[in-house]
């Protein structure tokens, strides 16, 4: 009686740590099949043409996204100037300078900002760039994707720098430099590989943002004509493409959702192989 | 006299200023925040004033006679998330106990690793596949399985194109399950091993261990975790409005084409015409706030509390 109770406790154990088991096999093969998808279906779309030519009319077969390639790259490229040195100096304020009640209300602000609905920060770009100059810009979505990545930025700047041991700083502080200078020569350096780590996360973050963008940078099925001009890019391409009733449509929604993930998985590996080749400093 | 020459000595030095600079940019993230909120309450004035708390229970949402009510979109909110969640915390939660507490730490971090990709994966991508995998899918599998046995039932009732609830459910599930496994591992990892090693030495199982003590030690962080997946899932605009079939109706059955907030907005606000019916989104944009900033608001104070329990027992 005893040992059936026993066994069939075991039976109960084994059964629930293997259903966990799989749990997590179901979880992660995810990854895997959304890749394989992507290669099967967008690989043989990926040319030459794909890079370098504008899309055709519809009902044209071939063409390609170099416009939205590279309206995301300049998106991106002023999304970080707007992000990163908010969220960098800000970050550097809250570690090393403010008080207790103000870092607080800081980050209370930030991980705020971070839980918003990108739609709804993209209602917020509209508002606030988009209607004062009467239309869409790659300025507006910038700025959208700029205001996204200010908290990945802050927090983790605020975070690695706080991990400098106490050490480094009383020794420079103790050959007279002042504290900006310690922070300047010392710190920073010191922390660098974690922040930059964060930046590039917070770059593949928004590089993939499709909401903030519908009403910001809008679209543009020629080259943008300038920051102040719609601009196409890659996220909002797919969409388009993917709910469009054409065959050639889908089939370059599926090449340019390769080359999107390809990019920020890439990102994504370099960041976290950065990091965990170790901070420059150990802790303590 | 001392103290205006060390403030001036700092002056030269660079300390003040930087501190001034830095202060400067650490205060824009907060107005920025406080600016957010501002302007999606100035631009919603024109509903808010026309509809008041009605806004919120009407279920026709009709741009042609200005008569706009959000319900369909709440409901349909509402009913996806719901959906996705009923997936995603069974398998998060399993998935997180075996990378926590059976899985040797080399296999751990490797399946983390692999989790923390998926976390990255942008969701325009999850609505591609969800457009043309997961849409047939539940057309030609899950919709005769479910329909045939239980289509008595009024949430597996009616035809099936596809696109509708559960779809945009499961597009949602996938979407956040990479959320609850990373923050429920992290919370397991965090219960002090003497709450194991208690367990196992008073004779219980490896299950009965996990599931009867550790799992309970950690409810709180675990319901976290489900907070943040759930604001994550009410927010998500780009995987549902391609999946969810985009109809402002309310339906109780599961296979239905519906709306969410998210979607609504996404589809309608180039096209807007006249300030009430752009208002009108922007107020949806309000309700969509205020909802994920109470769930986050909720998991943060989960997760603060359940580590700060771990680390408590864990000096004794």
């Amino acid at each position: 009686m005893n040992t059936a109770r026993l066994r069939w406790r075991r039976f109960v154990s084994y059964f629930m740590l293997t259903m966990t088991g799989i749990c997590a096999f179901v979880s992660v093969i995810v990854l895997f099949l959304i890749l394989g998808y992507l290669l099967f279906n967008g690989g043989t779309s990926i040319n030459w043409a794909f890079f370098t030519q504008l899309p055709k009319p519809v009902g044209e077969v071939g063409g390609g996204m170099a416009n939205a390639i590279v309206g995301s790259a300049k998106l991106l490229l002023a999304a970080s100037l707007i992000g990163v040195p908010v969220g960098f100096l800000g970050g550097i304020y809250l570690a090393e300078f403010s008080g207790p009640t103000v870092a607080s209300v800081v980050r209370y602000a930030a991980d705020l900002l971070n839980g918003v609905p990108s739609i709804v920060i993209g209602i917020f770009a509209y508002s606030l760039v988009v209607l004062p100059f009467k239309h869409f810009s790659t300025l507006a979505g910038a700025f959208a994707l700029g205001l996204m990545m200010i908290p990945i930025t802050l927090r983790s700047t605020e975070e690695f720098l706080g991990a400098v041991p106490r050490m480094l700083r009383e020794g420079a502080m103790a050959l007279g430099a002042s504290k900006w200078r310690t922070i300047k020569t010392v710190i920073v350096p010191a922390a660098y590989r974690g922040i930059l780590t964060a930046i590039l996360l917070a770059l593949a973050r928004v590089a993939g943002e499709t909401a903030p963008l519908l009403f910001t940078a809008f679209g543009n099925r020629f080259w943008s004509q300038g920051w102040t001009q719609p601009t196409a890019s890659l996220p909002v391409v797919i969409f388009n493409y993917a709910v469009s009733p054409y065959e050639d449509w889908h089939r370059q929604a599926w090449a340019a959702g390769l080359v999107l993930l390809g990019l920020i998985l890439i990102i994504n590996i370099l960041a976290r192989t950065i990091l965990s080749r170790g901070i420059a400093v150990p802790r303590g | 006299m001392a103290g205006s020459r060390s403030f001036l000595s700092k002056l030269r030095e660079g300390d003040e200023i930087a501190r001034l600079i830095t202060f400067l940019f650490a205060a824009s993230v907060v107005l920025i925040t406080i600016l957010l909120v501002y302007e999606l309450w100035i631009n919603s004035v024109l509903p808010r004033h026309k509809f008041g708390l009605h806004f919120l229970i009407t279920d026709v949402w009709d741009p042609v006679m200005d008569n706009f009510g959000a319900l369909p979109f709440i409901y349909g909110t509402l009913v996806t998330s719901a959906v996705g969640l009923i997936i995603a915390v069974p398998l998060g939660i399993g998935a997180s106990i075996f990378l926590a507490e059976l899985a040797p730490p080399r296999v751990s971090d490797t399946l983390q690793f692999f989790i923390d990709l998926l976390a990255a994966v942008p969701s325009v991508i999850y609505g591609l596949l969800g457009v043309f995998i997961v849409v047939p899918l539940v057309r030609s599998v899950i919709y005769p399985a479910l329909n045939k046995p239980f289509g008595y039932l009024p949430i597996f009732k009616g035809p099936s194109y596809g696109v509708g609830f559960l779809t945009a459910g499961i597009v949602l599930a996938i979407m956040v399950i990479p959320y609850i496994i990373s923050v429920s591992r992290e919370v397991l990892m965090s219960v002090p091993r003497d709450q194991r090693e208690a367990a196992l030495a008073l004779g219980s199982t490896r299950w009965e261990s996990t599931w009867k003590v550790v799992v309970p030690f950690a409810r709180t962080g675990i319901m976290g975790s489900i907070f943040l997946a759930l604001a994550r899932a009410l927010g998500e605009t780009m995987a549902v409005t391609m999946v969810v079939g985009n109809v402002p109706k309310i339906s109780a059955s599961l296979f239905a084409p519906g709306y969410s907030i998210a979607a609504v907005i996404a589809n309608e606000f180039t096209e807007a015409t006249g300030d009430l019916y752009l208002q009108a989104l922007i107020e949806l944009g309000l309700v969509l706030f205020v909802l994920t900033f109470i769930l986050n608001g909720l998991a943060r104070l989960l997760i603060v509390v359940t580590a700060q329990k771990g680390s408590g027992r864990g000096n004794q």
